[in-house]
């Protein structure tokens, strides 16, 4: 095969794996929230604040881990106010969801100016060498010359899945999302479960925005994941509420976006407003045509109170 | 079931008689209470606000007073907090819809960015026609724009139970990609081109299209009235129409719905194409009327604050009319707020966010206020019709 | 939810805020500063026969409406930082007040604020972004004793104080071009651009008139990501051509820190930039930068102002006034001869040997 041709192939394979990363923790956290019954649509700012989160911690103390663990606690401080307002005070979970973006995106930004003031690069996370496994040629570079951020992301997939389908708590979260009445006569606590998940949903919201400020783009600006939050929730719909068509369908939405943008290097005449647009009608193409149609948790984006049906 | 604030039944004379008096006197006080919980949460969610300013040396007094004298202080302020209130209400007059029909629409960017473009193509295509007949026909090209955009993930939910979240956010960044292509292609400003600079914005639409100003030196338009008669209709079409009942049939209780003959997937794909049509009017009259072209932002974000517009309103069409007035206001007052005290608007966001996450939390007391008083209207009208059996 | 108790609710809000928005404005709003707007033009006029723009009583205040941040680090700031250098030249805040509002992307926002600030009687209100045209039209008729300055256009609406401004970005972009196709060892150059519009648009083509007229066998590839602030795009795209080949990277509007951090990543790249210095992000990577420089446009504005005129200019950045500066990294060791060819270019475009269409 051409050298070339080659060459890009495993040029878009590794950047698809690297851009994928970010939505992946995103949709696995929201993945947990959604099966639990709570809809977050906060995703989004909660990237943000974690983003900035991970930044600041890494910029002032030069360790990316206090950077993630910055990000960490900041991401369950939002999953907490998402939690208050959704699950205890039973509010409408779609305005919540937009209300706490809202509030991310401004606080981010805010203390970005006030403590940062200008835009600034950090050491952020930087492609592992693993002996002999990065030297294999293609596969080398596509899939063993990435940063730690990547890894994780995609151990993330076996590891939900496992938690959520072989565990006994993962069956308790999936009860409550299916019929928290039900599991609530049999003595489970809805409420607790509900609040562990939105804010394991939060802190790996919050870990997707370390994965942008200080593994992908190592530096952080105003409103950093430009929508990105709001992609992640529909991943988890296009999943079926699945880790694996979690990943399959960051996959799907990384791997076209990473072609487009070499489509436009590569000189392939098509106006670059339609080649951005690509990424998300193949989406909804291959939703569409894919036979696989979970239904949601039936739960799903209702509150829950004991005695009302 | 809680014991009913009512009185105790009829052994006392007429049923409940004194009881019903104090009763109405305790609901009086319950309404008041509900109707200013919001009000206690927007203050609660600017104490915190207050915090978050004297942080950053500014002074909250100063700062909150010019939110209100921004929002609701003068001609100035009435008209901007109008001219904001117009697409909001248009916006939330189709999440309604939507939200009836338990659809969630948060494609009402992308529907925007439809409506506008279809308005200005058009507008700019017949600029030769008459003011009365290219005003209502630009205005119906722009609902049938959004429309159109509302009724792809329409279809596909109804049709290949595709899920409307995910198609409404791939429409939405669509539709955005869409308008700058035709923004710096094919409607791209001539006059800006030709002075080598490319702006982002189309060509000026004709003047006989322009929605008419209603009050000098202010930007309030015409469009007002166009979304003030659109909430009317649509409370009829949602509370007088069969069609209307259906769509709110099927978000109370689809599976009923199904049994008794309602076609679910269709109405839940025609409260979509509405609520597209209504936002794609929103669209179409920020172009015609604020604008007058089409231009790199027109959304400004109504997409999503219309969804929050329409859930203060209480998802009905006319409950949404004075929540797009508030919270137009609240977001015209946050601007004056930011210059009179100089503050980064990043704050003013943050402080949105909030007012929008305390508003929605203090409906908790609401909700258990109306359960309770619900309690209590059956405990005392069981016990009344109880006393009335019982021989006196 | 329930209706009748939101409806209420929503009623309620909307009547007490709205009685208390009467009240606020009739009592004396902490606020604002409300002064006759007739006061500038007495204060200028008075002035004028005085001295030239010397601490007078009043300090000449300034005001500011922006696009985006004021740490972009390209468009918006470029303005900022200008006002914030005429501050100092004019002596601080005591004799030169600046307020500004940021992240205006919202045009019925904008001209709600440009009314405003106009309203309080600032001597000149700086409407900093394309999109405001239309607001700036009605309102200097609203306001005839306030000057408007806006830009980037060539606009002034016949109005007498009106003054338009832009910048001729594809000259500073030509030389960027010329010292690219000089640098390059693998003659293959990457460029990531928002949105094909605006200055980014004319910028960029006026980058590829310059490679092409060094050395036409350099390939520009050229990516638009189509946003002006995703960043991880910008990154992505760099990354690209990058991987494509390219060892040399320009583009334009604030995402582009994204591609300077991919450059940096890759650790010899080097990098072009425009509307601002961007050294700061890679000091050792970035060779040269089309700096707009404001102050040029806006020392002229303000002295006519201060003598009486009010509009009717229209300025545009140039390599040739000053307005348009190629500042060179001194942490970048440019060859001599790429220097020299980068000044020639500079020359060639004052002296107009050489036009560059936008």
């Amino acid at each position: 095969m051409n050298e070339a041709v080659l060459a890009t192939i495993v040029a878009i394979a590794a950047a698809s794996l690297r851009l994928a990363t970010p939505y992946l923790f995103a949709s696995i956290g929201e993945m947990f929230a959604q099966r639990s019954g709570v809809l977050n649509l906060g995703v989004d700012g909660i990237m943000l604040v974690g983003a900035f989160a991970a930044f600041y911690g890494t910029l002032t103390t030069g360790s990316v881990w206090v950077g993630v663990a910055v990000a960490m606690v900041a991401g369950l401080a939002m999953g907490l106010l998402m939690s208050v307002i959704s699950v205890t005070l039973k509010a409408e979970q779609g305005i919540s969801g937009i209300g706490l973006s809202l509030f991310g995106l401004g606080l981010s930004s805010l203390l970005f100016k006030v403590l940062v003031g200008t835009v600034k690069t950090v050491d952020g996370f930087r492609p592992i060498h693993i002996p002999l496994l990065s030297d294999l040629p293609y596969l080398g570079d596509i899939f063993f010359s990435q940063n730690l951020t990547v890894y994780v992301a995609f151990l993330l997939v076996p590891v939900s899945w496992y938690v959520l389908e072989r565990t006994p708590w993962g069956l308790t979260v999936r009860a409550v999302g299916q019929n928290p009445a039900a599991a609530d006569t049999l003595g489970v606590n809805v409420t607790v479960v509900r609040y562990l998940c939105v804010c394991l949903g939060a802190v790996l919201a919050g870990l997707a925005g370390a994965a942008l400020s200080i593994a992908s783009v190592n530096l952080f600006q105003e409103n950093l994941t430009a929508g990105a939050g709001y992609i992640a929730v529909a991943l988890v719909y296009f999943g079926g509420w699945r880790p694996v068509g979690i990943l399959m369908g960051a996959l799907l939405f990384s791997t076209v976006t990473a072609i487009q943008l070499r489509m436009q290097v590569l000189g392939i005449e098509m106006p670059s407003d339609f080649a951005v647009m690509l990424p998300y009608v193949l989406t909804i193409v291959a939703l569409t045509f894919s036979a696989n149609r979970a239904r949601q948790p039936a739960a799903l984006n209702q509150p829950f109170e004991r005695g009302v049906a | 079931m809680a014991p009913g604030t009512g009185s105790a039944p009829g052994a006392r004379g007429a049923p409940g008689a004194r009881g019903a008096r104090g009763r109405r006197g305790r609901d009086i006080l319950g309404y008041a209470l509900g109707a200013s919980l919001p009000l206690l949460a927007v203050v609660a969610a600017l104490l915190v606000g207050a915090v978050m300013l004297l942080f950053l040396d500014a002074d909250p007094i100063a700062a909150y007073g010019a939110l209100i004298e921004g929002a609701f202080g003068g001609t100035s302020g009435i008209t901007q907090s109008l001219v904001k209130a117009t697409p909001l209400l248009l916006v939330g007059l189709g999440i309604c819809i939507a939200f009836r029909a338990s659809v969630i629409n948060i494609g009402a960017e992308g529907q925007i960015i439809l409506g506008a473009v279809a308005a200005t193509w058009f507008s700019l295509q017949f600029r030769t026609w008459p003011g009365w007949l290219l005003i209502p026909c630009t205005i119906v090209i722009g609902f049938a724009a959004g429309a159109f955009w509302g009724f792809i993930p329409g279809i596909l939910k109804a049709r290949m139970r595709v899920n409307e979240i995910l198609t409404t956010v791939m429409m939405n960044a669509i539709a955005l990609q869409f308008m700058n292509f035709m923004i710096r292609g094919p409607l791209i400003d001539p006059a800006g081109v030709e002075a080598g600079q490319y702006l982002a914005q189309s060509e000026k639409v004709p003047e006989q299209v322009w929605l008419m100003r209603l009050v000098p030196q202010t930007l309030l338009h015409a469009g007002i009235f166009i979304a003030l008669a659109l909430a009317v209709a649509t409370y009829v079409f949602l509370w007088r129409t069969t069609i209307g009942y259906r769509i709110r049939a099927v978000g109370l209780n689809p599976d009923a719905s199904q049994y008794a003959g309602i076609r679910v997937p269709v109405y839940q794909a025609l409260s979509l194409t509405l609520a597209g049509g209504l936002a794609g009017v929103a669209g179409a009259v920020e172009v015609i009327g604020v604008q007058h072209r089409l231009l790199d932002g027109i959304t400004s974000g109504y997409g999503f604050s219309g969804i929050v517009t329409a859930l203060f309103g209480g998802l009905h069409p006319l409950g949404t009319i004075p929540a797009s007035f508030v919270f137009g206001g609240l977001l015209v007052g946050a601007d004056k707020m930011q210059r009179a005290v100089q503050v980064p608007s990043s704050l003013i966001q943050a402080i949105l966010g909030l007012i929008v996450l305390f508003v929605v939390g203090s409906q908790y007391w609401a909700r258990r206020r109306a359960a309770r008083r619900m309690d209590s209207n059956v405990n005392v009208a069981a016990s009344a019709a109880a006393a009335e059996e019982t021989p006196a | 939810m329930k209706i009748r108790t939101s409806l209420m609710a929503t009623a309620a809000l909307s009547l007490i805020v709205v009685a208390c928005g009467n009240a606020a404005t009739t009592s004396a709003p902490a606020s604002s500063t409300p002064e006759p707007s007739t006061a500038p033009a007495s204060e200028a006029a008075s002035t004028a026969p005085e001295v030239t723009p010397a601490p007078a009583a009043e300090p000449f205040r300034v005001a500011v409406i922006m696009p985006s941040s004021t740490t972009d680090l390209a468009f918006s700031q470029s303005m900022y930082a200008a006002l914030v250098a005429e501050q100092e030249k004019a002596g601080g805040e005591a004799n030169f007040e600046i307020k500004f509002t940021e992240n205006m992307f919202n045009v019925p926002d904008a001209q709600a604020a440009i009314r405003d600030y106009a309203s309080q009687g600032f001597d000149l209100v700086v409407a900093h972004g394309s999109q405001y045209g239309a607001g700036v039209e009605e309102i200097a008729k609203d306001f005839p004793e306030v000057s408007f300055a806006w830009g980037t256009d060539v606009n002034t609406f016949g109005l007498p104080n009106v003054f338009a401004y832009t910048a001729a970005a594809e000259e500073g972009g030509y030389v960027n071009g010329v010292l690219a196709a000089l640098v390059s060892t693998t003659k293959k150059i990457g460029v990531t651009g928002p949105v094909e519009v605006g200055d980014a648009k004319t910028y960029i083509d006026g980058f590829t008139q310059g490679v092409t007229a060094t050395d036409p066998s350099i390939k520009v590839s050229k990516t638009w990501t189509g946003s002006f602030s995703d960043v991880a795009a910008m990154t992505e795209a760099a990354k690209a051509h990058i991987t494509a080949g390219a060892d040399v990277l320009t583009g334009s509007s604030q995402s582009v820190v994204g591609s300077i951090g991919a450059a940096k990543d890759a650790g010899n790249v080097l990098w072009f930039g425009t509307q601002s210095d961007q050294v700061s992000l890679a000091p050792t990577l970035v060779v040269a930068s089309q700096v707009y420089d404001w102050t040029v446009v806006l020392d002229d504005i303000i002295t006519k102002i201060q003598s009486g005129t009010l509009g009717g200019e229209i300025y545009t950045l140039k390599l040739e006034n000053g307005g348009l500066k190629i500042a060179y990294n001194s942490g970048y060791a440019l060859a001599a001869d790429a220097k020299a060819a980068g000044d020639k270019a500079i020359a060639d475009i004052t002296s107009g040997a050489v036009t560059v269409t936008p």
